[in-house]
Protein backbone atom coordinates (compact mmCIF):
# COMPACT_ATOMS: atom_id res chain seq x y z
CA UNK A 1 0.00 0.00 0.00
CA UNK A 2 1.37 3.33 -0.77
CA UNK A 3 0.87 5.47 2.46
CA UNK A 4 1.56 8.82 1.12
CA UNK A 5 -0.92 8.17 -1.37
CA UNK A 6 -3.74 7.25 0.90
CA UNK A 7 -2.23 10.45 2.89
CA UNK A 8 -2.52 12.53 0.16
CA UNK A 9 -6.20 11.68 -0.65
CA UNK A 10 -7.05 12.80 3.16
CA UNK A 11 -7.98 16.59 2.92
CA UNK A 12 -10.37 15.97 -0.70
CA UNK A 13 -12.40 13.24 1.24
CA UNK A 14 -12.71 15.68 4.35
CA UNK A 15 -13.89 18.00 1.72
CA UNK A 16 -16.40 15.65 0.40
CA UNK A 17 -18.05 14.94 3.90
CA UNK A 18 -18.05 19.08 5.01
CA UNK A 19 -20.14 19.30 1.83
CA UNK A 20 -22.33 16.87 2.03
CA UNK A 21 -23.13 18.53 5.58
CA UNK A 22 -20.78 17.07 8.39
CA UNK A 23 -19.10 19.88 10.30
CA UNK A 24 -15.25 20.02 10.06
CA UNK A 25 -14.63 18.23 13.40
CA UNK A 26 -17.13 15.80 13.12
CA UNK A 27 -15.84 14.94 9.03
CA UNK A 28 -12.34 14.68 10.62
CA UNK A 29 -12.53 12.31 12.70
CA UNK A 30 -14.53 10.48 10.72
CA UNK A 31 -11.69 10.57 8.10
CA UNK A 32 -9.01 9.71 10.55
CA UNK A 33 -10.84 6.52 11.43
CA UNK A 34 -11.47 5.53 7.60
CA UNK A 35 -7.26 6.26 7.52
CA UNK A 36 -6.65 3.94 10.88
CA UNK A 37 -9.28 1.36 9.59
CA UNK A 38 -7.07 2.13 5.69
CA UNK A 39 -3.63 1.44 7.52
CA UNK A 40 -5.05 -1.78 8.63
CA UNK A 41 -6.83 -3.61 5.70
CA UNK A 42 -5.36 -2.10 2.98
CA UNK A 43 -1.94 -3.67 3.08
CA UNK A 44 -3.22 -7.11 2.08
CA UNK A 45 -6.62 -5.86 -0.01
CA UNK A 46 -5.95 -2.83 -1.54
CA UNK A 47 -9.48 -1.42 -3.07
CA UNK A 48 -9.22 -0.48 -6.67
CA UNK A 49 -10.66 3.18 -5.90
CA UNK A 50 -8.79 4.36 -2.88
CA UNK A 51 -10.55 7.76 -2.48
CA UNK A 52 -14.00 6.34 -2.82
CA UNK A 53 -13.38 3.28 -0.16
CA UNK A 54 -12.27 6.43 2.31
CA UNK A 55 -15.01 8.58 1.02
CA UNK A 56 -17.38 5.37 1.60
CA UNK A 57 -16.17 4.42 4.96
CA UNK A 58 -15.54 8.11 6.26
CA UNK A 59 -19.38 8.58 5.72
CA UNK A 60 -19.83 5.31 7.27
CA UNK A 61 -18.14 6.43 10.50
CA UNK A 62 -19.41 9.71 10.48
CA UNK A 63 -22.72 8.43 10.31
CA UNK A 64 -22.63 5.99 13.27
CA UNK A 65 -20.77 9.04 15.58
CA UNK A 66 -23.92 11.06 14.44
CA UNK A 67 -26.29 8.51 14.86
CA UNK A 68 -24.56 8.15 18.32
CA UNK A 69 -25.06 11.74 19.27
CA UNK A 70 -27.37 13.57 17.37
CA UNK A 71 -31.39 13.18 17.76
CA UNK A 72 -33.50 11.07 15.07
CA UNK A 73 -34.46 14.53 13.13
CA UNK A 74 -30.84 15.44 12.51
CA UNK A 75 -30.16 12.03 11.56
CA UNK A 76 -32.66 11.76 9.10
CA UNK A 77 -31.47 15.33 7.26
CA UNK A 78 -28.04 13.74 6.91
CA UNK A 79 -29.33 11.02 5.42
CA UNK A 80 -31.43 12.78 3.18
CA UNK A 81 -28.05 14.93 2.18
CA UNK A 82 -26.27 11.94 1.64
CA UNK A 83 -26.71 11.29 -2.59
CA UNK A 84 -24.15 14.11 -3.23
CA UNK A 85 -20.74 13.33 -3.93
CA UNK A 86 -20.96 15.83 -7.43
CA UNK A 87 -17.69 16.55 -9.26
CA UNK A 88 -15.73 19.24 -7.52
CA UNK A 89 -16.61 22.21 -5.66
CA UNK A 90 -16.29 25.82 -6.58
CA UNK A 91 -13.81 26.53 -3.69
CA UNK A 92 -11.08 24.63 -3.48
CA UNK A 93 -11.41 22.11 -0.12
CA UNK A 94 -7.56 21.38 0.27
CA UNK A 95 -6.34 25.16 -0.04
CA UNK A 96 -9.63 26.02 2.13
CA UNK A 97 -7.95 23.18 5.01
CA UNK A 98 -4.56 24.67 4.51
CA UNK A 99 -6.08 27.74 5.77
CA UNK A 100 -7.96 26.53 8.80
CA UNK A 101 -5.34 24.01 10.06
CA UNK A 102 -3.52 27.03 10.42
CA UNK A 103 -5.73 29.28 11.83
CA UNK A 104 -3.86 32.60 13.48
CA UNK A 105 -6.09 31.37 16.70
CA UNK A 106 -4.55 28.61 16.78
CA UNK A 107 -1.05 28.24 19.05
CA UNK A 108 1.95 27.04 16.78
CA UNK A 109 1.90 23.50 18.02
CA UNK A 110 -2.07 23.37 17.87
CA UNK A 111 -1.87 24.42 13.96
CA UNK A 112 1.33 21.96 13.29
CA UNK A 113 -0.20 19.02 14.94
CA UNK A 114 -3.94 19.68 13.26
CA UNK A 115 -2.26 20.32 9.75
CA UNK A 116 -0.33 16.80 10.02
CA UNK A 117 -3.49 15.43 10.69
CA UNK A 118 -6.22 16.93 8.60
CA UNK A 119 -4.23 18.09 5.67
CA UNK A 120 -1.27 15.29 6.16
CA UNK A 121 -3.16 12.45 6.87
CA UNK A 122 -1.26 11.26 9.37
CA UNK A 123 -2.39 9.31 12.55
CA UNK A 124 -2.42 10.53 15.71
CA UNK A 125 -0.35 7.88 17.01
CA UNK A 126 2.54 8.95 14.30
CA UNK A 127 1.90 12.82 14.95
CA UNK A 128 2.40 11.82 18.83
CA UNK A 129 5.91 9.90 18.25
CA UNK A 130 7.57 12.23 15.77
CA UNK A 131 6.39 15.55 18.65
CA UNK A 132 7.95 12.68 21.56
CA UNK A 133 4.66 13.21 23.80
CA UNK A 134 1.69 10.51 24.86
CA UNK A 135 -0.55 9.85 22.22
CA UNK A 136 -3.79 10.99 24.82
CA UNK A 137 -1.90 14.22 24.95
CA UNK A 138 -1.55 14.70 21.52
CA UNK A 139 -5.23 13.51 21.02
CA UNK A 140 -6.04 16.18 23.59
CA UNK A 141 -4.07 18.63 21.51
CA UNK A 142 -5.77 18.09 18.51
CA UNK A 143 -9.79 18.17 19.54
CA UNK A 144 -8.99 21.26 21.48
CA UNK A 145 -7.46 22.89 18.11
CA UNK A 146 -10.61 21.67 15.93
CA UNK A 147 -13.02 23.34 18.37
CA UNK A 148 -11.33 26.23 17.81
CA UNK A 149 -11.72 26.67 14.68
CA UNK A 150 -14.85 25.20 14.71
CA UNK A 151 -16.59 28.21 13.80
CA UNK A 152 -14.35 29.63 11.46
CA UNK A 153 -16.45 29.65 8.06
CA UNK A 154 -13.79 31.38 5.39
CA UNK A 155 -15.77 33.99 2.83
CA UNK A 156 -12.32 34.60 1.29
CA UNK A 157 -9.05 32.87 0.91
CA UNK A 158 -6.92 33.35 4.48
CA UNK A 159 -3.50 34.49 5.37
CA UNK A 160 -0.69 32.22 3.46
CA UNK A 161 1.79 33.48 5.99
CA UNK A 162 0.30 31.51 8.59
CA UNK A 163 0.04 28.26 6.42
CA UNK A 164 3.68 29.02 5.40
CA UNK A 165 4.87 29.35 9.23
CA UNK A 166 3.10 25.71 10.26
CA UNK A 167 4.89 24.19 7.04
CA UNK A 168 8.28 26.03 8.41
CA UNK A 169 7.90 24.70 11.96
CA UNK A 170 6.89 21.43 10.57
CA UNK A 171 10.05 21.08 8.30
CA UNK A 172 12.86 22.50 10.94
CA UNK A 173 11.64 21.07 14.38
CA UNK A 174 13.70 18.22 13.92
CA UNK A 175 12.38 15.66 15.80
CA UNK A 176 11.83 12.23 14.16
CA UNK A 177 9.71 9.39 14.63
CA UNK A 178 8.99 6.92 12.01
CA UNK A 179 7.36 9.78 9.71
CA UNK A 180 9.82 11.94 8.44
CA UNK A 181 8.65 15.14 9.24
CA UNK A 182 11.05 17.15 6.52
CA UNK A 183 9.78 15.23 3.72
CA UNK A 184 6.45 15.75 4.91
CA UNK A 185 6.65 19.26 5.15
CA UNK A 186 7.93 19.19 1.73
CA UNK A 187 5.28 17.13 0.12
CA UNK A 188 2.68 19.73 1.93
CA UNK A 189 4.65 22.54 0.11
CA UNK A 190 4.72 21.28 -3.09
CA UNK A 191 0.91 20.42 -2.55
CA UNK A 192 0.45 24.18 -1.90
CA UNK A 193 2.03 25.42 -4.33
CA UNK A 194 0.86 23.25 -6.61
CA UNK A 195 -2.31 25.28 -5.68
CA UNK A 196 -1.66 28.71 -4.95
CA UNK A 197 0.28 30.29 -7.15
CA UNK A 198 2.20 32.74 -4.81
CA UNK A 199 5.92 34.10 -4.70
CA UNK A 200 6.48 33.05 -0.81
CA UNK A 201 4.77 29.83 -1.10
CA UNK A 202 7.41 28.68 -3.93
CA UNK A 203 10.02 30.76 -1.53
CA UNK A 204 9.23 28.32 1.41
CA UNK A 205 9.00 25.16 -1.06
CA UNK A 206 12.83 26.26 -2.41
CA UNK A 207 14.58 26.69 0.83
CA UNK A 208 13.05 23.41 2.24
CA UNK A 209 14.50 21.72 -1.10
CA UNK A 210 17.77 23.27 -0.97
CA UNK A 211 18.30 22.55 2.39
CA UNK A 212 16.85 19.21 2.29
CA UNK A 213 19.86 18.05 -0.34
CA UNK A 214 22.03 18.80 1.76
CA UNK A 215 20.39 16.41 4.78
CA UNK A 216 23.34 13.27 3.96
CA UNK A 217 25.46 15.16 4.57
CA UNK A 218 24.90 17.14 7.99
CA UNK A 219 25.41 14.75 9.97
CA UNK A 220 27.91 11.80 10.72
CA UNK A 221 26.84 7.98 11.10
CA UNK A 222 27.04 9.00 15.14
CA UNK A 223 24.75 11.60 15.03
CA UNK A 224 27.37 14.41 15.16
CA UNK A 225 26.74 17.78 13.08
CA UNK A 226 28.89 18.46 10.47
CA UNK A 227 29.34 22.22 9.75
CA UNK A 228 28.78 23.61 6.26
CA UNK A 229 31.86 24.32 5.49
CA UNK A 230 33.57 20.37 6.50
CA UNK A 231 30.19 19.31 4.83
CA UNK A 232 31.09 16.47 1.77
CA UNK A 233 29.52 18.50 -1.07
CA UNK A 234 29.52 15.20 -3.44
CA UNK A 235 26.69 14.09 -0.78
CA UNK A 236 24.57 17.01 -1.45
CA UNK A 237 21.19 15.58 -3.87
CA UNK A 238 21.61 17.52 -7.18
CA UNK A 239 18.27 16.66 -8.41
CA UNK A 240 16.84 18.59 -5.36
CA UNK A 241 19.11 21.64 -5.98
CA UNK A 242 18.45 21.91 -9.52
CA UNK A 243 14.60 21.97 -8.01
CA UNK A 244 15.06 24.34 -5.37
CA UNK A 245 16.78 26.65 -7.74
CA UNK A 246 14.73 26.68 -10.77
CA UNK A 247 11.60 26.94 -8.12
CA UNK A 248 13.43 29.57 -6.49
CA UNK A 249 14.25 31.90 -9.92
CA UNK A 250 11.04 31.73 -11.15
CA UNK A 251 9.88 32.94 -7.49
CA UNK A 252 12.52 35.59 -8.11
CA UNK A 253 11.46 36.65 -11.67
CA UNK A 254 7.83 37.91 -10.41
CA UNK A 255 9.82 40.81 -8.17
CA UNK A 256 8.16 40.26 -5.14
CA UNK A 257 10.68 39.51 -2.59
CA UNK A 258 9.77 38.22 0.42
CA UNK A 259 11.68 36.49 3.85
CA UNK A 260 11.47 32.72 2.25
CA UNK A 261 12.83 33.53 -0.79
CA UNK A 262 15.50 35.50 0.65
CA UNK A 263 16.64 32.30 2.83
CA UNK A 264 16.22 30.44 -0.10
CA UNK A 265 18.24 32.34 -2.06
CA UNK A 266 21.05 32.49 0.55
CA UNK A 267 21.16 28.60 0.65
CA UNK A 268 21.18 28.47 -3.22
CA UNK A 269 24.48 30.75 -3.42
CA UNK A 270 25.95 27.68 -0.55
CA UNK A 271 24.18 25.13 -3.05
CA UNK A 272 26.27 26.51 -6.01
CA UNK A 273 29.81 26.84 -4.26
CA UNK A 274 31.49 23.57 -5.76
CA UNK A 275 33.93 24.35 -2.38
CA UNK A 276 33.54 26.18 0.97
CA UNK A 277 36.21 28.39 -0.40
CA UNK A 278 34.53 29.49 -3.49
CA UNK A 279 31.04 30.50 -1.50
CA UNK A 280 29.96 34.23 -2.95
CA UNK A 281 30.31 35.67 0.43
CA UNK A 282 29.77 39.17 -0.73
CA UNK A 283 26.53 38.33 -2.38
CA UNK A 284 25.50 36.24 0.63
CA UNK A 285 26.05 39.46 2.37
CA UNK A 286 23.92 41.44 -0.25
CA UNK A 287 21.30 39.03 0.76
CA UNK A 288 21.24 39.18 4.41
CA UNK A 289 20.79 43.15 4.21
CA UNK A 290 17.40 42.08 2.04
CA UNK A 291 16.33 39.61 4.81
CA UNK A 292 17.43 42.33 7.52
CA UNK A 293 14.87 45.21 5.52
CA UNK A 294 12.21 42.01 5.47
CA UNK A 295 12.38 41.12 9.16
CA UNK A 296 13.87 43.09 11.88
CA UNK A 297 14.86 39.30 13.38
CA UNK A 298 17.66 39.43 15.79
CA UNK A 299 19.07 36.06 14.20
CA UNK A 300 19.28 37.20 10.84
CA UNK A 301 21.75 40.11 11.83
CA UNK A 302 23.63 37.70 13.86
CA UNK A 303 23.48 35.43 10.79
CA UNK A 304 24.95 38.83 9.04
CA UNK A 305 27.99 39.11 11.01
CA UNK A 306 29.25 35.49 10.37
CA UNK A 307 28.59 36.12 6.56
CA UNK A 308 30.79 39.78 6.79
CA UNK A 309 33.23 37.41 8.74
CA UNK A 310 33.93 35.44 5.86
CA UNK A 311 33.23 38.48 3.37
CA UNK A 312 35.55 41.12 4.63
CA UNK A 313 37.79 39.34 7.61
CA UNK A 314 36.73 38.18 11.50
CA UNK A 315 37.44 41.83 12.83
CA UNK A 316 34.58 43.13 10.36
CA UNK A 317 32.54 40.43 11.67
CA UNK A 318 33.01 40.89 15.09
CA UNK A 319 32.41 44.93 14.48
CA UNK A 320 29.06 43.57 12.92
CA UNK A 321 28.30 41.78 16.17
CA UNK A 322 28.84 44.93 18.30
CA UNK A 323 25.41 45.88 19.61
CA UNK A 324 23.57 42.65 19.45
CA UNK A 325 22.36 41.04 22.03
CA UNK A 326 24.58 38.31 23.78
CA UNK A 327 21.96 36.06 25.07
CA UNK A 328 20.88 35.18 21.28
CA UNK A 329 21.10 32.17 20.47
CA UNK A 330 24.44 31.01 19.40
CA UNK A 331 25.58 34.51 19.47
CA UNK A 332 28.61 32.89 21.85
CA UNK A 333 29.06 30.57 18.85
CA UNK A 334 29.60 33.24 16.50
CA UNK A 335 32.06 34.97 18.76
CA UNK A 336 34.20 31.80 19.24
CA UNK A 337 34.41 31.14 15.29
CA UNK A 338 35.20 34.67 14.71
CA UNK A 339 37.90 35.12 16.96
CA UNK A 340 39.73 31.85 16.13
CA UNK A 341 39.45 33.08 12.70
CA UNK A 342 41.25 36.10 13.99
CA UNK A 343 44.09 33.83 15.86
CA UNK A 344 42.56 34.77 18.63
CA UNK A 345 42.96 31.16 20.13
CA UNK A 346 42.29 31.24 23.75
CA UNK A 347 39.25 33.62 23.64
CA UNK A 348 37.63 31.85 21.23
CA UNK A 349 38.24 28.61 23.82
CA UNK A 350 36.43 30.44 26.04
CA UNK A 351 33.59 31.14 23.99
CA UNK A 352 33.26 27.87 22.55
CA UNK A 353 33.07 26.52 25.91
CA UNK A 354 30.68 29.41 27.07
CA UNK A 355 28.01 28.38 23.56
CA UNK A 356 28.12 24.88 24.81
CA UNK A 357 26.70 25.10 28.31
CA UNK A 358 23.75 27.32 26.51
CA UNK A 359 23.34 25.36 23.31
CA UNK A 360 19.60 24.57 23.15
CA UNK A 361 20.47 20.95 22.04
CA UNK A 362 22.70 18.30 22.05
CA UNK A 363 24.18 17.80 19.14
CA UNK A 364 25.44 21.32 18.99
CA UNK A 365 26.80 21.36 22.47
CA UNK A 366 28.43 18.49 21.55
CA UNK A 367 30.31 19.92 18.46
CA UNK A 368 30.92 22.61 20.55
CA UNK A 369 32.28 21.13 23.03
CA UNK A 370 34.50 19.42 21.00
CA UNK A 371 35.41 22.62 19.50
CA UNK A 372 36.20 23.82 22.92
CA UNK A 373 38.84 21.02 23.25
CA UNK A 374 40.19 20.78 20.05
CA UNK A 375 41.38 24.90 20.98
CA UNK A 376 42.43 24.10 24.30
CA UNK A 377 44.49 20.78 23.36
CA UNK A 378 46.36 22.46 20.69
CA UNK A 379 47.03 25.76 23.25
CA UNK A 380 48.41 22.92 25.55
CA UNK A 381 51.00 21.62 22.87
CA UNK A 382 54.50 23.72 22.98
CA UNK A 383 54.63 26.73 20.34
CA UNK A 384 50.46 25.48 20.21
CA UNK A 385 49.28 29.40 20.21
CA UNK B 1 6.58 23.74 21.85
CA UNK B 2 9.22 22.96 24.31
CA UNK B 3 9.94 20.23 26.66
CA UNK B 4 10.74 21.48 30.24
CA UNK B 5 10.85 19.78 33.74
CA UNK B 6 9.44 19.98 36.65
CA UNK B 7 11.66 19.29 39.03
CA UNK B 8 10.67 18.99 42.93
CA UNK B 9 14.07 18.34 44.93
CA UNK B 10 15.80 20.27 47.90
CA UNK B 11 18.68 21.14 46.58
CA UNK B 12 20.05 24.62 47.78
CA UNK B 13 16.48 26.05 47.36
CA UNK B 14 14.96 27.39 50.69
CA UNK B 15 12.45 25.45 52.50
CA UNK B 16 8.56 25.77 51.55
CA UNK B 17 6.46 28.47 52.86
CA UNK B 18 4.21 25.59 54.29
CA UNK B 19 6.63 23.60 55.34
CA UNK B 20 5.03 20.95 57.62
CA UNK B 21 6.42 17.21 56.75
CA UNK B 22 3.77 15.24 55.12
CA UNK B 23 3.43 12.64 58.03
CA UNK B 24 2.05 15.93 60.61
CA UNK B 25 -0.69 16.48 58.39
CA UNK B 26 -4.37 14.86 58.77
CA UNK B 27 -5.21 12.27 56.70
CA UNK B 28 -7.91 14.41 55.02
CA UNK B 29 -4.93 16.76 53.55
CA UNK B 30 -2.79 13.92 52.28
CA UNK B 31 -5.74 12.67 49.99
CA UNK B 32 -6.17 16.84 49.13
CA UNK B 33 -2.90 16.37 48.34
CA UNK B 34 -2.43 13.54 45.85
CA UNK B 35 -6.08 15.07 44.29
CA UNK B 36 -4.45 18.15 43.62
CA UNK B 37 -1.80 16.53 41.47
CA UNK B 38 -3.92 14.09 39.90
CA UNK B 39 -6.14 16.42 38.72
CA UNK B 40 -3.06 18.99 38.07
CA UNK B 41 -2.10 16.09 35.32
CA UNK B 42 -5.22 15.19 34.12
CA UNK B 43 -5.93 18.94 33.18
CA UNK B 44 -2.49 18.98 31.66
CA UNK B 45 -3.37 15.97 29.36
CA UNK B 46 -6.50 18.06 28.51
CA UNK B 47 -4.63 21.10 27.39
CA UNK B 48 -2.51 18.42 25.19
CA UNK B 49 0.37 19.37 27.28
CA UNK B 50 1.24 16.75 29.15
CA UNK B 51 4.10 13.97 28.93
CA UNK B 52 5.16 11.74 31.73
CA UNK B 53 4.95 12.29 35.68
CA UNK B 54 6.76 10.17 38.10
CA UNK B 55 7.42 10.33 41.84
CA UNK B 56 10.81 8.93 43.02
CA UNK B 57 11.30 6.44 45.99
CA UNK B 58 13.26 8.97 48.76
CA UNK B 59 16.26 6.37 49.09
CA UNK B 60 18.41 5.17 46.26
CA UNK B 61 21.74 3.37 45.84
CA UNK B 62 25.01 5.14 44.73
CA UNK B 63 26.95 2.83 42.25
CA UNK B 64 30.56 3.02 40.19
CA UNK B 65 32.34 1.01 38.59
CA UNK B 66 35.05 -0.59 40.01
CA UNK B 67 37.34 -2.03 37.39
CA UNK B 68 37.43 -4.59 34.65
CA UNK B 69 35.92 -7.79 35.97
CA UNK B 70 34.73 -6.15 39.20
CA UNK B 71 31.07 -5.82 40.71
CA UNK B 72 30.33 -1.84 40.80
CA UNK B 73 31.00 -0.74 44.16
CA UNK B 74 28.01 0.24 45.83
CA UNK B 75 27.28 2.70 48.52
CA UNK B 76 24.50 4.65 50.43
CA UNK B 77 21.81 5.01 50.99
CA UNK B 78 23.16 8.72 52.31
CA UNK B 79 20.75 10.36 55.24
CA UNK B 80 21.20 13.93 53.61
CA UNK B 81 17.53 14.35 52.92
CA UNK B 82 18.06 17.74 51.70
CA UNK B 83 19.65 16.21 48.33
CA UNK B 84 16.39 14.06 47.70
CA UNK B 85 14.75 14.49 44.29
CA UNK B 86 10.93 13.68 45.18
CA UNK B 87 9.40 13.56 41.50
CA UNK B 88 9.35 15.25 38.42
CA UNK B 89 6.57 16.14 35.54
CA UNK B 90 7.61 16.98 32.19
CA UNK B 91 5.65 19.15 30.30
CA UNK B 92 5.33 20.19 26.65
CA UNK B 93 4.08 24.19 26.30
CA UNK B 94 4.01 27.11 23.89
CA UNK B 95 6.30 29.02 25.96
CA UNK B 96 8.62 29.35 28.97
CA UNK B 97 6.38 31.67 30.18
CA UNK B 98 3.84 28.74 30.13
CA UNK B 99 5.87 26.80 32.18
CA UNK B 100 7.06 29.18 34.83
CA UNK B 101 2.91 29.59 35.21
CA UNK B 102 2.17 25.92 35.15
CA UNK B 103 5.39 25.42 37.78
CA UNK B 104 3.77 28.12 39.83
CA UNK B 105 0.08 25.90 40.00
CA UNK B 106 1.46 22.53 40.82
CA UNK B 107 3.30 24.52 43.79
CA UNK B 108 0.08 25.61 45.27
CA UNK B 109 -0.59 21.91 45.76
CA UNK B 110 -2.22 21.98 49.07
CA UNK B 111 -0.33 20.84 52.62
CA UNK B 112 -0.81 20.99 56.20
CA UNK B 113 -4.21 22.86 57.09
CA UNK B 114 -5.24 23.02 53.59
CA UNK B 115 -2.89 25.65 52.71
CA UNK B 116 -0.64 25.97 49.54
CA UNK B 117 2.46 24.46 50.47
CA UNK B 118 4.51 26.99 47.81
CA UNK B 119 7.45 24.71 47.54
CA UNK B 120 9.86 25.61 45.45
CA UNK B 121 10.01 23.66 42.17
CA UNK B 122 13.02 24.27 39.54
CA UNK B 123 11.99 24.73 36.00
CA UNK B 124 14.56 23.13 33.52
CA UNK B 125 14.12 22.81 29.38
CA UNK B 126 15.16 19.95 27.59
CA UNK B 127 18.07 19.90 24.83
CA UNK B 128 15.85 19.61 21.55
CA UNK B 129 16.55 18.43 17.98
CA UNK B 130 19.23 20.84 16.26
CA UNK B 131 16.81 22.57 13.76
CA UNK B 132 17.16 22.08 9.71
CA UNK B 133 17.85 25.64 8.89
CA UNK B 134 20.32 27.71 11.63
CA UNK B 135 22.25 30.05 8.71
Amino acid sequence: MDEALVRALTPAVIGVLVRRGADFAAAEDAVQDALVEALRGWRDDPPRDPKGWLVTVAWRKFLDAARAETSRRRREELVDAEPEPGPGAAVDDTLQLYFLCAHPSLTPSSAVALTLRAVGGLTTRQIAQAYLVPEATMAQRISRAKRTVSDIRFTQPGDVGTVLRVLYLVFNEGYSGDVDLAAEAIRLARQLADRIKHEEVAGLLALMLLHHARRPARTRADGSLVPLAEQDRDLWDTRLITEGVAVLQAALARDRLGEFQAQAAIAALHADAPTAEETDWPQIVEWYDELSRLTDNPVVRLNRAVAVGEADGPRAGLAALAGLDPDLPRHAAAVAYLHERDGDLVTAARFYADAARSAPNLPEREHLTRQAARLNAQLRRPGGR
Amino acid sequence: MAKYLLLKHYRGAPASVNDAPMDQWTPEEVSAHIQYMRDFAARLEGTGEFVDSQALSPEGTFVRYDGEGRPPVTDGPFAETKDVIAGWMVIDVESHERALELAGELSAAPGAGGKPIHEWLEVRPFLTAPPTITE
